[in-house]
């Protein structure tokens, strides 16, 4: 009971001291928000677990399990084994152990950051990671940076995580929207020719224009043409009507700018329309899908057949990381992981590493400790997190819907390992927030 | 007291206390065990608590005592966050001026919805104000978030960049809203033993919010105009057959209730500086409703507890995982804890909706009048007991 102290004097005090310190979370004792106490340590698991996501969220969440089952020592050690940074040994982070809490994002920003602000009040979480759609990175990479932790992305493409809404205490392993553009391009071009004019349907919000921006500059670099980009309203749910003026466009390539549900039913009604049969401008007529992810060419079923694709990462791989990674999810959970589940596991990791590198959890050190940060094995290669922007720079997969799928997981095919320097963009890129674009500096909260 | 009758005035007291005891009363469980989970005194959920509760007491005075079932509330409450935003974007963190925008434009826009909805009553008004918010969430979602005149930056939300204009904002200020300096992110942590208790300014600026809105309620409810609106609700036609007109008082009843709305969107933004589309989506306005007749549709305090029950399920229950759920049946043989994990795991978690979705059913088939009559039911059943008990008593001394 020694701890209370509310006499009027120092009530005068607290208020004197959260006059004058303009951050967060002023008037507590500490150095940096949330330091872990007691031999443990809390981090955020912030998933859509309803909603048109709540697949991907799903997946997510059983990765980043495995991630703390492997962290705290338990399990085969999965990807720790194969990474090229060795501080990790099992016994947990620090030697902390570490806890975990969970919380529903319901794919809706105030909800999701309703759900982080819970994680660092309540819980003490000291990082807070996942989300499986832009807008809901984004507002948390934004609260993360205002309460002081160190926000880990998952599954977001948009290029406004790291580009103009980037922030000093995010970081991003995903590939992003340019990066689809600049592997695909050359693998259409080499497929379908040169002269090719594309009509795209796009997602009518961010995520969707800054998607159709790379391809369309892509793509147009490679001497394609971009005949019209018709906006499709996120809640729609039938494409037919936008579909229909395809045919009579003139144009020979549809570009799907969709994810999710919206992928699934679009492409569906493209197929259906049988645009995939036809030929335009004495070329076959042809589909694509820049963003592709496992779960959703599952529910589009039959119609991804020979469909090209970008994706961050695939079960198929070879390398070892790949492969000690699907084998401890697989012992786990009984199928192969998705290219979020790899996403949200090698995050953790990542986050665990360089807080053991620092040998800190305060903020501003662990954001020291990734800038830069170069690494191998998991399961994308040599890696780079860039200091300018916290993006990974890695290859990029160009996949393809598989011809004769042996079973529901082995649905596509990689059909080319696009190398970095191909994907690679200076920071102050124009479709990054261009040269106005600012991490801010880091903020260690309280 | 303050105008009010004796019974308003105890109950006004005792949603004053209930506020400023808050932070106490709703962090019952010490901070290490495992019943910490339920605990609700962090200032994110109170400021949830406070903010809904004013969204819910407006819409109730509309719906409560005219009877007009809006369905698109919740543009008003995304008109004040979008409001309040921009004022930090061109001009200050100061919440004053950013809460005065938001209230007068959710005003201007409640006009306006107001006026061509009103033409029309029961399922009609309902479908066209529905209409108008999901028009609003469209606008702000795609519409008015091109790259060429972006209004509400769309799906991201609309947020406050370093290089924004912030005419009046200094050095000495801080980056986050303020009042006069009062950072609102502030926190006072109070150590007591085995709890801690969390005493934050945004919570208490809002909880003053809220009570001032309380109050502005009870007068309302109490005036001629309220009994105008009740007029409204128990017969509109003959309202009308008497030569009164009755639309403009709906209109102002509207209005009101949208400003409550606008308010309340502002706060929003004064607890967390962005704004986002999907406050304005047909969800958010349904969930006002359900708050209202969760708690008593036409009572005074009903909304205000049917708007703390709904924000506890959503942002407690969605939390307990099945780790925790292991947690709490540790002590039983494996087999055992495995089938209550199984039993309890679709009502926790992502199946939060479900549980909600079993009370809100319980609650309208078992309690017509919401919680508000539960709380009755149980007040006269103490009473007869105490009489009973008084009645025994005096039997007893008469005997001897």
């Amino acid at each position: 009971m020694s701890r209370i102290e509310l006499s009027r004097r120092s009530m005068l005090k607290a208020g004197a001291a959260g006059l004058a310190t303009p951050t967060v979370f002023a008037g507590a004792a500490w150095s940096f928000t949330n330091d872990p106490q007691g031999g443990a340590v809390t981090l955020g698991f912030n998933v859509p677990q309803t909603g048109p996501y709540a697949d991907e969220g799903a997946d997510e969440l059983r990765a980043y399990e495995l991630a703390v089952e492997h962290l705290n020592g338990g399990g085969d050690g999965g990807m720790i084994n194969t990474f090229s940074s060795k501080t990790l040994d099992g016994a947990g982070i620090l030697g902390q152990k570490v806890e975990f809490v969970t919380g529903d994002t319901q794919t809706k920003g105030d909800a999701a950051r309703a759900s982080a602000k819970s994680m660092i009040e309540k819980d003490g979480a000291i990082m807070i990671t996942g989300g499986s759609s832009s807008s809901t990175a984004i507002a948390v990479q934004g609260l993360c940076q205002e309460a002081g932790v160190i926000f880990m992305a998952g599954l977001t493409h948009s290029n406004d995580t790291t580009g103009k809404d980037r922030k000093a205490n995010g970081f991003r392993h995903f590939f992003n929207g340019y990066m689809s553009g600049a592997a695909l391009a050359p693998v259409l071009a080499n497929r379908y020719g040169t002269d090719r004019k594309a009509y795209h349907l796009t997602a009518d919000y961010t995520w969707g224009w800054t998607q159709q921006e790379s391809i369309a500059n892509s793509t147009e670099a490679l001497g394609w043409e971009t005949i019209n980009n018709v906006l499709t309203p996120l809640a729609s749910t039938d494409f037919s009507a936008y579909i229909a003026p395809v045919l009579n466009s003139g144009a020979d390539v549809l570009v799907l700018n969709h994810y999710g549900g919206n992928m699934v039913n679009s492409l569906t009604n493209a197929v259906q329309f049988g645009l995939r049969d036809r030929e335009a401008n004495g070329k076959n007529f042809e589909i694509v899908v820049p963003l592709y992810s496992r779960l959703m060419a599952r529910g589009a079923g039959e119609n991804v057949k020979g469909i090209f694709g970008s994706t961050n990462w695939h079960w198929s791989l070879p390398d070892d990381g790949s492969k000690a990674f699907v084998r401890s999810f697989g012992t786990k959970y009984g199928f192969p992981p998705s290219q979020a589940a790899h996403t949200c596991y090698v995050q953790t990791l990542l986050y665990a590493d360089a807080v053991n590198r620092a040998g800190s959890f305060n903020p501003c050190a662990v954001v020291e400790a990734l800038e830069g940060f170069q690494f191998d094995g998991l399961g994308n290669g040599p890696t780079l997190y860039r200091a300018d922007d916290h993006q990974c720079f890695k290859d990029v997969l160009v996949v393809q819907g598989k011809e004769n799928p042996t079973s529901e997981f082995d649905i596509l095919e990689v059909v080319e390992v696009t190398p970095r320097a191909q994907v690679e963009y200076p920071s102050d890129h124009p479709m990054f927030g261009g040269p106005e674009a600012s991490l801010g500096s880091c903020n260690p909260g309280a | 007291m303050l105008g009010l009758n004796k019974k308003d005035t105890s109950l006004f007291l005792v949603i004053v206390v209930l506020t400023i005891l808050a932070p106490l009363l709703l962090n019952p469980f010490p901070s290490e065990t495992a019943l910490a989970q339920f605990n609700a005194g962090y200032p994110d959920l109170m400021q949830r608590f406070v903010v809904f509760g004013i969204f819910a007491i407006g819409f109730n005075i509309l719906f409560g005592l005219t009877g007009y079932l809006s369905f698109g509330h919740a543009a008003f409450l995304g008109i004040g966050s979008y409001s309040a935003v921009w004022i930090y974007k061109l001009f200050t963190y100061n919440v004053l001026p950013a809460l005065v925008l938001a209230i007068i434009v959710s005003g201007f826009f409640a006009v306006l919805i107001g006026y061509v909805s009103l033409r029309r009553s029961g399922i009609y008004f309902s479908i066209l104000t529905l209409a108008f918010a999901q028009m609003s969430f469209a606008l702000a979602y795609s519409v008015l978030s091109n790259p060429k005149f972006n209004l509400t930056n769309g799906e991201t939300g609309l947020q406050v960049y370093a290089n924004d204009l912030q005419l009046f904002h200094r050095e000495s200020l801080p980056d986050f809203p303020h009042l006069f300096g009062l950072s609102m992110g502030s926190t006072y942590k109070l150590g007591a033993g085995p709890w801690e208790f969390q005493f934050n300014v945004a919570y208490y600026f809002c909880a003053i919010m809220m009570i001032l809105a309380f109050y502005f309620a009870i007068r309302l409810f109490r005036s001629p105009f309220g009994m105008m609106l009740r007029a409204v609700k128990s017969n509109q036609q003959r309202l009308n057959y008497t030569g009164l007109n009755s639309r403009p008082y709906m209109l102002a009843a509207f209005v009101i209730s949208g400003m409550y709305a606008g308010l309340a969107g502002g706060l929003l933004a004064v607890t967390d500086p962005l704004a986002g589309a999907e406050r304005m989506q047909w969800t958010a306005s349904g969930e006002v409703v359900l708050m209202t007749i969760l708690g008593g549709t036409g009572t005074l305090i009903g909304p205000v507890l049917g708007a703390g029950f709904i924000k506890y399920f959503e942002n407690i229950f969605s939390k307990i995982n099945d780790q925790v759920l292991h947690q709490w049946f540790t002590f039983l043989p494996d087999g055992l804890e495995d089938f209550l994990v199984a039993i309890v795991h679709p009502f926790i978690g992502k199946g939060w909706h479900l549980t909600l979705g079993i009370l809100f059913m319980l609650v309208v088939i078992f309690l017509p009048g919401g919680l508000v009559e539960g709380g009755q039911r149980v007040e006269r059943a103490v009473r007869r007991l105490m009489r009973r008990g008084k009645a025994a008593d005096a039997a007893n001394v008469s005997a001897e």
